[in-house]
């Protein structure tokens, strides 16, 4: 299972473990986790929840791991991503690519977290001091995505 | 057609889902803003373009030229802010 979206929390010294010996041949393990900032946008952030749209979000996820895959050359690829309530320094996301050589898996893990930001449905509400408030998306996480459009993998 | 609203959309609209019969004037994403647009209220300020939407078909992401039919689960919701 390349995708899960959860409530609970994930193990990640246990998840890059298990993608590490899945292969002998396996060279480089690169991993990316998101964290609950406890600021954001100058407000102190008490908590957030994170909503989706089930059955598109895990559609959107394996269809970027598999562009992904089929753009460089790696082994395998893991999304865990959590909903529902989180607190500060929660974990948010967890991406492990694994291939022969770095340089391929480093690519894979920020094309998957680019493209995860800007095409899985998912959103945030905040809860800070002032009340509630929904994230507005940010240009820049756009900008991030449009930059593998121009390179040729 | 079954409709879906999510995030800051579904709390403005005050509704998650409904099933609705779409009028032969409705053939892609434009026209289903405009008809859900006429509405009024809420309805007017959300879908008449002033506040940033996406809109999926059939769980993909579609573009406001995209073909939709009465089969079709329809979504709309803001801009995507996970990860």
């Amino acid at each position: 299972m390349t995708v899960r979206v959860q409530t609970e929390d994930f193990d990640t010294g246990a998840e890059i473990a298990r993608l590490r010996l899945a292969r002998p041949d396996t060279g480089a393990v690169v991993s990316f986790i998101g964290q609950v900032r406890d600021l954001n946008d100058g407000s102190r952030v008490s908590a957030m929840t994170l909503e989706h749209y089930p059955g598109m979000t895990e559609r959107a996820l394996e269809a970027i791991v598999a562009q992904a895959k089929s753009r460089w050359n790696i082994f395998d690829a893991l999304v865990i991503h959590r909903v529902g309530v989180l607190q500060a320094r929660d974990q948010i996301v967890l991406v492990v690519v694994t291939g022969a050589h770095r340089g391929e898996a480093f690519s894979a893990c920020e094309f998957i977290m680019d493209y995860l930001k800007t095409e899985a449905p998912f959103w945030k509400k905040e809860q800070t001091a002032e009340g509630e408030r929904w994230v507005d998306a940010r240009t820049s996480d756009e900008e991030a995505k449009l930059r593998w459009k121009e390179d040729a993998a | 057609m079954k409709l879906l609203y999510f995030a800051r959309l579904r709390e403005s609209l005050g509704t998650s889902a409904e099933e609705v019969v779409l009028p032969g004037s409705v053939t892609d994403i434009r026209s289903l803003m405009d008809w859900l647009s006429a509405r009024g209220g809420q309805w007017q300020q959300e879908f008449s373009g002033n506040r940033p939407l996406r809109a999926a078909i059939n769980q993909a992401l579609a573009n406001e030229s995209a073909t939709v039919q009465n089969e079709d689960e329809v979504a709309f919701f803001p801009p995507v802010t996970g990860g």
